[in-house]
Protein backbone atom coordinates (compact mmCIF):
# COMPACT_ATOMS: atom_id res chain seq x y z
CA UNK A 1 0.00 0.00 0.00
CA UNK A 2 3.04 2.26 -0.38
CA UNK A 3 1.37 5.35 -1.45
CA UNK A 4 4.28 7.28 -4.37
CA UNK A 5 4.49 11.00 -4.80
CA UNK A 6 1.87 12.83 -6.38
CA UNK A 7 -1.37 11.12 -5.37
CA UNK A 8 -2.07 13.12 -2.11
CA UNK A 9 -1.80 17.47 -2.46
CA UNK A 10 0.94 19.05 -1.05
CA UNK A 11 -0.92 20.30 1.74
CA UNK A 12 -2.36 16.75 2.33
CA UNK A 13 0.92 15.56 2.38
CA UNK A 14 1.88 18.35 5.09
CA UNK A 15 -0.56 17.53 7.33
CA UNK A 16 0.11 13.57 7.46
CA UNK A 17 3.82 14.25 7.86
CA UNK A 18 2.28 16.45 10.90
CA UNK A 19 0.58 13.60 12.03
CA UNK A 20 3.28 10.96 11.74
CA UNK A 21 6.19 12.98 13.52
CA UNK A 22 3.59 13.33 16.49
CA UNK A 23 2.90 10.30 16.75
CA UNK A 24 6.76 9.17 16.57
CA UNK A 25 7.40 11.55 19.14
CA UNK A 26 4.70 9.45 21.41
CA UNK A 27 6.14 6.17 20.43
CA UNK A 28 9.06 7.35 21.62
CA UNK A 29 8.12 7.95 25.03
CA UNK A 30 6.28 5.10 25.11
CA UNK A 31 8.39 2.52 24.27
CA UNK A 32 11.05 3.22 26.54
CA UNK A 33 8.30 0.81 28.78
CA UNK A 34 8.65 -1.68 26.47
CA UNK A 35 11.92 -1.87 25.77
CA UNK A 36 14.96 -3.71 28.02
CA UNK A 37 18.27 -5.31 26.62
CA UNK A 38 16.61 -8.72 25.82
CA UNK A 39 13.32 -7.14 23.69
CA UNK A 40 15.74 -4.41 21.90
CA UNK A 41 17.46 -6.48 19.76
CA UNK A 42 14.20 -8.95 19.30
CA UNK A 43 12.63 -5.14 18.16
CA UNK A 44 15.39 -4.94 15.43
CA UNK A 45 15.03 -8.50 13.93
CA UNK A 46 11.59 -7.88 14.07
CA UNK A 47 11.55 -4.49 11.53
CA UNK A 48 14.31 -6.49 9.85
CA UNK A 49 11.69 -9.79 9.10
CA UNK A 50 8.29 -7.46 7.99
CA UNK A 51 10.84 -5.70 5.56
CA UNK A 52 12.00 -8.61 4.25
CA UNK A 53 8.71 -10.22 4.07
CA UNK A 54 7.23 -6.46 2.66
CA UNK A 55 9.02 -7.52 -0.19
CA UNK A 56 6.82 -10.89 -0.79
CA UNK A 57 3.60 -10.10 -2.74
CA UNK A 58 1.06 -12.75 -3.01
CA UNK A 59 -1.17 -13.21 -5.70
CA UNK A 60 -4.46 -11.31 -5.06
CA UNK A 61 -7.55 -12.50 -7.54
CA UNK A 62 -6.42 -11.87 -11.21
CA UNK A 63 -3.41 -9.33 -11.99
CA UNK A 64 -3.25 -8.12 -8.12
CA UNK A 65 -1.12 -8.91 -5.58
CA UNK A 66 -0.08 -7.58 -1.93
CA UNK A 67 2.24 -7.78 0.65
CA UNK A 68 2.08 -8.02 5.06
CA UNK A 69 1.73 -4.90 6.09
CA UNK A 70 3.49 -5.94 9.72
CA UNK A 71 1.82 -3.61 12.25
CA UNK A 72 -0.20 -5.76 14.13
CA UNK A 73 2.23 -8.78 13.81
CA UNK A 74 5.05 -6.26 14.99
CA UNK A 75 2.56 -4.73 17.77
CA UNK A 76 1.94 -8.03 19.07
CA UNK A 77 6.05 -9.18 19.36
CA UNK A 78 7.21 -6.26 20.96
CA UNK A 79 4.73 -3.94 21.66
CA UNK A 80 2.71 -1.18 20.11
CA UNK A 81 4.64 1.53 20.50
CA UNK A 82 7.95 -0.23 19.69
CA UNK A 83 6.25 -1.49 16.71
CA UNK A 84 5.29 1.79 15.93
CA UNK A 85 9.00 3.22 15.33
CA UNK A 86 9.77 -0.17 13.99
CA UNK A 87 7.74 0.53 11.03
CA UNK A 88 8.76 4.11 10.52
CA UNK A 89 12.23 2.15 9.84
CA UNK A 90 11.00 -0.15 7.52
CA UNK A 91 9.10 2.35 6.08
CA UNK A 92 12.14 4.98 6.03
CA UNK A 93 14.22 2.32 4.70
CA UNK A 94 12.02 1.45 1.45
CA UNK A 95 11.06 4.97 0.71
CA UNK A 96 14.98 6.04 0.97
CA UNK A 97 17.23 3.37 -0.30
CA UNK A 98 14.40 1.62 -2.43
CA UNK A 99 12.46 4.20 -3.64
CA UNK A 100 9.59 2.41 -2.64
CA UNK A 101 6.95 5.05 -1.34
CA UNK A 102 7.05 8.92 -1.94
CA UNK A 103 9.34 10.83 -0.07
CA UNK A 104 6.88 13.50 0.17
CA UNK A 105 4.55 10.37 0.90
CA UNK A 106 6.51 9.41 3.68
CA UNK A 107 4.09 10.76 6.44
CA UNK A 108 1.38 9.72 4.95
CA UNK A 109 2.81 6.00 4.48
CA UNK A 110 3.93 6.36 8.29
CA UNK A 111 0.20 7.29 8.98
CA UNK A 112 -1.27 4.73 7.50
CA UNK A 113 1.17 1.84 7.78
CA UNK A 114 2.93 2.55 11.35
CA UNK A 115 0.25 4.54 13.36
CA UNK A 116 -3.24 3.25 11.95
CA UNK A 117 -2.36 -0.54 11.26
CA UNK A 118 -0.62 -0.45 14.99
CA UNK A 119 -3.65 0.93 16.45
CA UNK A 120 -6.12 -1.04 14.90
CA UNK A 121 -4.11 -4.23 14.61
CA UNK A 122 -3.54 -4.12 18.52
CA UNK A 123 -6.24 -2.51 19.38
CA UNK A 124 -8.25 -5.28 18.15
CA UNK A 125 -6.05 -8.11 19.32
CA UNK A 126 -6.32 -6.14 22.98
CA UNK A 127 -9.85 -6.14 22.86
CA UNK A 128 -10.54 -9.68 21.70
CA UNK A 129 -7.37 -11.54 23.81
CA UNK A 130 -9.53 -9.85 26.34
CA UNK A 131 -12.30 -11.87 26.11
CA UNK A 132 -11.19 -15.06 24.65
CA UNK A 133 -9.71 -18.33 25.51
CA UNK A 134 -6.50 -17.20 27.49
CA UNK A 135 -4.70 -20.16 25.42
CA UNK A 136 -2.50 -19.83 22.60
CA UNK A 137 -5.07 -20.65 20.21
CA UNK A 138 -6.94 -17.62 21.53
CA UNK A 139 -3.62 -15.12 21.30
CA UNK A 140 -3.36 -16.40 17.67
CA UNK A 141 -7.56 -15.53 16.83
CA UNK A 142 -7.20 -12.22 18.28
CA UNK A 143 -3.79 -11.48 16.16
CA UNK A 144 -5.16 -12.68 12.93
CA UNK A 145 -8.89 -10.61 13.25
CA UNK A 146 -6.58 -7.74 14.46
CA UNK A 147 -4.47 -8.11 11.41
CA UNK A 148 -7.03 -8.84 9.11
CA UNK A 149 -8.84 -5.54 10.06
CA UNK A 150 -5.83 -3.59 10.17
CA UNK A 151 -5.40 -3.68 6.17
CA UNK A 152 -9.07 -2.42 5.33
CA UNK A 153 -8.44 0.17 8.07
CA UNK A 154 -5.18 1.71 6.92
CA UNK A 155 -6.80 1.71 2.88
CA UNK A 156 -9.63 2.92 4.00
CA UNK A 157 -7.79 5.94 6.03
CA UNK A 158 -6.21 6.57 2.37
CA UNK A 159 -9.35 6.71 0.63
CA UNK A 160 -10.31 9.62 3.48
CA UNK A 161 -6.69 11.52 2.64
CA UNK A 162 -7.67 10.98 -1.09
CA UNK A 163 -11.00 12.33 -0.66
CA UNK A 164 -9.50 15.50 0.99
CA UNK A 165 -6.50 16.15 -1.15
CA UNK A 166 -6.50 13.89 -4.09
CA UNK A 167 -4.91 15.42 -7.04
CA UNK A 168 -6.98 13.77 -9.31
CA UNK A 169 -11.02 14.22 -9.60
CA UNK A 170 -12.27 10.77 -8.93
CA UNK A 171 -15.67 9.92 -7.53
CA UNK A 172 -14.32 8.64 -4.28
CA UNK A 173 -17.28 6.21 -3.07
CA UNK A 174 -16.00 3.80 -6.22
CA UNK A 175 -12.54 4.72 -4.86
CA UNK A 176 -13.33 3.67 -1.08
CA UNK A 177 -15.17 0.29 -2.77
CA UNK A 178 -12.18 -0.55 -4.72
CA UNK A 179 -9.59 -0.19 -2.14
CA UNK A 180 -12.00 -1.48 0.68
CA UNK A 181 -12.67 -4.61 -1.38
CA UNK A 182 -9.00 -5.48 -2.73
CA UNK A 183 -7.34 -5.07 1.21
CA UNK A 184 -10.54 -7.22 2.36
CA UNK A 185 -8.73 -10.33 0.95
CA UNK A 186 -5.16 -8.76 1.09
CA UNK A 187 -6.04 -8.79 4.79
CA UNK A 188 -6.92 -12.61 4.31
CA UNK A 189 -2.81 -12.48 3.31
CA UNK A 190 -1.97 -10.34 6.66
CA UNK A 191 -4.27 -12.27 9.01
CA UNK A 192 -2.41 -15.77 7.74
CA UNK A 193 1.15 -14.56 7.64
CA UNK A 194 0.34 -12.87 11.26
CA UNK A 195 -0.77 -16.35 12.36
CA UNK A 196 1.68 -18.43 11.27
CA UNK A 197 4.72 -16.54 12.36
CA UNK A 198 2.97 -16.36 15.72
CA UNK A 199 2.72 -19.48 15.61
CA UNK A 200 6.08 -20.62 15.23
CA UNK A 201 7.96 -17.58 17.80
CA UNK A 202 4.97 -19.06 20.35
CA UNK A 203 6.21 -22.76 20.10
CA UNK A 204 9.60 -21.88 20.72
CA UNK A 205 9.99 -18.92 22.71
CA UNK A 206 6.77 -17.91 24.31
CA UNK A 207 8.62 -15.33 26.47
CA UNK A 208 10.14 -13.49 23.68
CA UNK A 209 6.13 -12.34 22.53
CA UNK A 210 5.33 -9.27 24.47
CA UNK A 211 1.38 -9.76 24.04
CA UNK A 212 1.40 -12.96 25.05
CA UNK A 213 2.69 -12.42 28.41
CA UNK A 214 -0.93 -12.66 29.58
CA UNK A 215 -0.90 -16.11 28.67
CA UNK A 216 2.75 -16.95 30.39
CA UNK A 217 1.20 -15.59 33.58
CA UNK A 218 -0.98 -18.24 34.15
CA UNK A 219 2.02 -20.94 33.85
CA UNK A 220 4.33 -18.94 35.80
CA UNK A 221 2.48 -18.08 38.45
CA UNK A 222 0.71 -21.30 39.15
CA UNK A 223 4.04 -22.75 40.74
CA UNK A 224 4.58 -20.05 43.25
CA UNK A 225 1.67 -20.05 46.11
CA UNK A 226 4.36 -22.57 48.30
CA UNK A 227 6.89 -20.17 48.45
CA UNK A 228 4.70 -17.07 48.97
CA UNK A 229 2.45 -18.59 51.70
CA UNK A 230 5.04 -18.32 54.55
CA UNK A 231 5.76 -14.39 53.78
CA UNK A 232 2.24 -13.85 53.86
CA UNK A 233 1.63 -15.54 57.26
CA UNK A 234 4.70 -13.15 58.54
CA UNK A 235 2.89 -10.44 57.43
CA UNK A 236 -0.02 -11.29 58.70
CA UNK A 237 2.06 -11.82 62.25
CA UNK B 1 21.10 -17.36 33.95
CA UNK B 2 23.76 -17.99 31.13
CA UNK B 3 22.01 -20.52 29.40
CA UNK B 4 18.14 -18.66 28.49
CA UNK B 5 20.97 -15.53 27.34
CA UNK B 6 22.44 -18.35 24.67
CA UNK B 7 18.76 -19.54 23.46
CA UNK B 8 18.05 -16.11 23.16
CA UNK B 9 21.57 -15.09 21.07
CA UNK B 10 20.26 -19.07 18.88
CA UNK B 11 16.67 -17.90 18.45
CA UNK B 12 17.80 -13.98 17.24
CA UNK B 13 20.27 -15.62 14.90
CA UNK B 14 17.62 -18.03 13.41
CA UNK B 15 15.29 -15.32 12.66
CA UNK B 16 18.03 -13.17 11.62
CA UNK B 17 18.83 -16.24 9.12
CA UNK B 18 15.23 -17.06 7.42
CA UNK B 19 15.06 -13.21 7.48
CA UNK B 20 17.77 -12.99 5.08
CA UNK B 21 16.80 -16.16 2.67
CA UNK B 22 13.22 -14.59 2.80
CA UNK B 23 14.72 -11.45 1.57
CA UNK B 24 17.58 -12.62 -0.14
CA UNK B 25 16.29 -16.01 -1.48
CA UNK B 26 12.43 -15.93 -1.61
CA UNK B 27 11.57 -12.61 -2.94
CA UNK B 28 12.67 -13.57 -6.41
CA UNK B 29 9.54 -15.79 -6.65
CA UNK B 30 7.40 -12.52 -5.26
CA UNK B 31 4.51 -11.72 -7.33
CA UNK B 32 5.00 -8.83 -9.58
CA UNK B 33 1.91 -8.04 -10.01
CA UNK B 34 0.35 -4.31 -8.95
CA UNK B 35 -0.41 -4.20 -5.45
CA UNK B 36 -3.61 -3.70 -4.22
CA UNK B 37 -3.22 0.43 -3.86
CA UNK B 38 -1.90 0.40 -7.62
CA UNK B 39 -4.51 -1.68 -9.10
CA UNK B 40 -7.31 0.25 -7.26
CA UNK B 41 -5.50 3.37 -8.84
CA UNK B 42 -5.50 2.09 -12.13
CA UNK B 43 -9.12 0.86 -12.10
CA UNK B 44 -10.32 4.06 -10.68
CA UNK B 45 -7.84 6.07 -13.31
CA UNK B 46 -6.19 8.23 -10.98
CA UNK B 47 -2.63 5.92 -11.19
CA UNK B 48 -1.38 9.29 -13.94
CA UNK B 49 -1.07 11.23 -11.17
CA UNK B 50 1.87 9.00 -9.37
CA UNK B 51 5.09 10.85 -10.03
CA UNK B 52 8.67 9.36 -9.69
CA UNK B 53 10.46 9.61 -6.06
CA UNK B 54 13.41 11.76 -6.20
CA UNK B 55 15.39 8.81 -5.49
CA UNK B 56 13.70 6.70 -8.19
CA UNK B 57 17.37 6.53 -9.59
CA UNK B 58 19.23 5.53 -6.56
CA UNK B 59 21.24 2.69 -7.38
CA UNK B 60 18.50 0.25 -5.29
CA UNK B 61 15.99 1.48 -6.86
CA UNK B 62 13.01 -1.36 -7.08
CA UNK B 63 14.64 -3.40 -4.93
CA UNK B 64 17.60 -4.36 -7.55
CA UNK B 65 21.43 -3.39 -7.40
CA UNK B 66 22.10 -1.29 -10.65
CA UNK B 67 24.22 -2.77 -12.87
CA UNK B 68 23.75 -6.42 -12.06
CA UNK B 69 21.95 -8.22 -15.12
CA UNK B 70 21.01 -10.95 -12.98
CA UNK B 71 17.28 -10.75 -11.58
CA UNK B 72 17.91 -13.17 -8.72
CA UNK B 73 21.47 -11.95 -7.99
CA UNK B 74 20.44 -8.19 -8.03
CA UNK B 75 17.36 -8.72 -6.07
CA UNK B 76 18.74 -10.52 -3.49
CA UNK B 77 21.46 -8.37 -2.97
CA UNK B 78 19.20 -5.57 -2.63
CA UNK B 79 17.21 -7.58 -0.44
CA UNK B 80 20.19 -8.61 1.49
CA UNK B 81 20.88 -4.76 1.77
CA UNK B 82 17.67 -3.31 2.91
CA UNK B 83 17.50 -5.92 5.86
CA UNK B 84 20.79 -5.43 7.46
CA UNK B 85 19.95 -1.21 6.87
CA UNK B 86 16.86 -2.16 8.69
CA UNK B 87 18.01 -4.11 11.41
CA UNK B 88 21.03 -2.11 12.07
CA UNK B 89 18.75 1.09 12.23
CA UNK B 90 16.09 -0.11 14.00
CA UNK B 91 18.40 -2.51 16.53
CA UNK B 92 19.99 1.11 17.44
CA UNK B 93 17.00 3.14 17.87
CA UNK B 94 15.72 0.56 20.31
CA UNK B 95 18.77 0.53 22.01
CA UNK B 96 19.53 3.99 22.38
CA UNK B 97 15.87 4.29 23.04
CA UNK B 98 15.86 1.80 25.71
CA UNK B 99 19.16 2.88 27.41
CA UNK B 100 17.28 5.99 28.07
CA UNK B 101 15.05 4.65 30.16
CA UNK B 102 17.62 2.30 32.50
CA UNK B 103 16.23 2.36 35.86
CA UNK B 104 13.09 2.36 35.31
CA UNK B 105 12.72 -1.05 33.69
CA UNK B 106 11.18 -3.13 36.86
CA UNK B 107 8.31 -0.92 37.42
CA UNK B 108 7.59 -0.52 33.46
CA UNK B 109 7.23 -4.25 33.91
CA UNK B 110 4.30 -4.41 35.81
CA UNK B 111 2.49 -1.77 34.13
CA UNK B 112 -0.38 -3.02 32.01
CA UNK B 113 0.34 -1.74 28.08
CA UNK B 114 -1.43 0.76 27.07
CA UNK B 115 -3.43 0.85 23.81
CA UNK B 116 -2.77 3.72 21.12
CA UNK B 117 -6.13 3.41 20.06
CA UNK B 118 -7.70 3.60 23.42
CA UNK B 119 -9.47 0.36 22.45
CA UNK B 120 -8.25 -1.87 25.01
Amino acid sequence: MHVPDGFLDPATSAATAAVAAAGIAVALRGARRELDERTAPMAGLTAAFVFAVQMMNFPVGAGTSGHLIGGALTAVLVGPWTAVLCMTVVLLVQAVVFADGGLTALGTNVTLMALVSVAVGYGVFRALAAVLPRTRIGALVAAGVGAFLSVPAAALVFVGLFGVGGVADVAIGTVALTMGGVHLLIGLGEAAITAAVLSAVLAVRPDLVRGARHLRRDVTLAPRPPAAAPVAVRDAA
Amino acid sequence: MKAPRRRTVGFLLTGLLVTLLVAGVGSYYASSSPDGLEWSAEEEGFMDTARDSAVAGSPLADYGVAGIGDARLSGGLAGVTGVLVTLLLAGGLTLVVRRRSAGSQDAAAETPDRVPAGRD
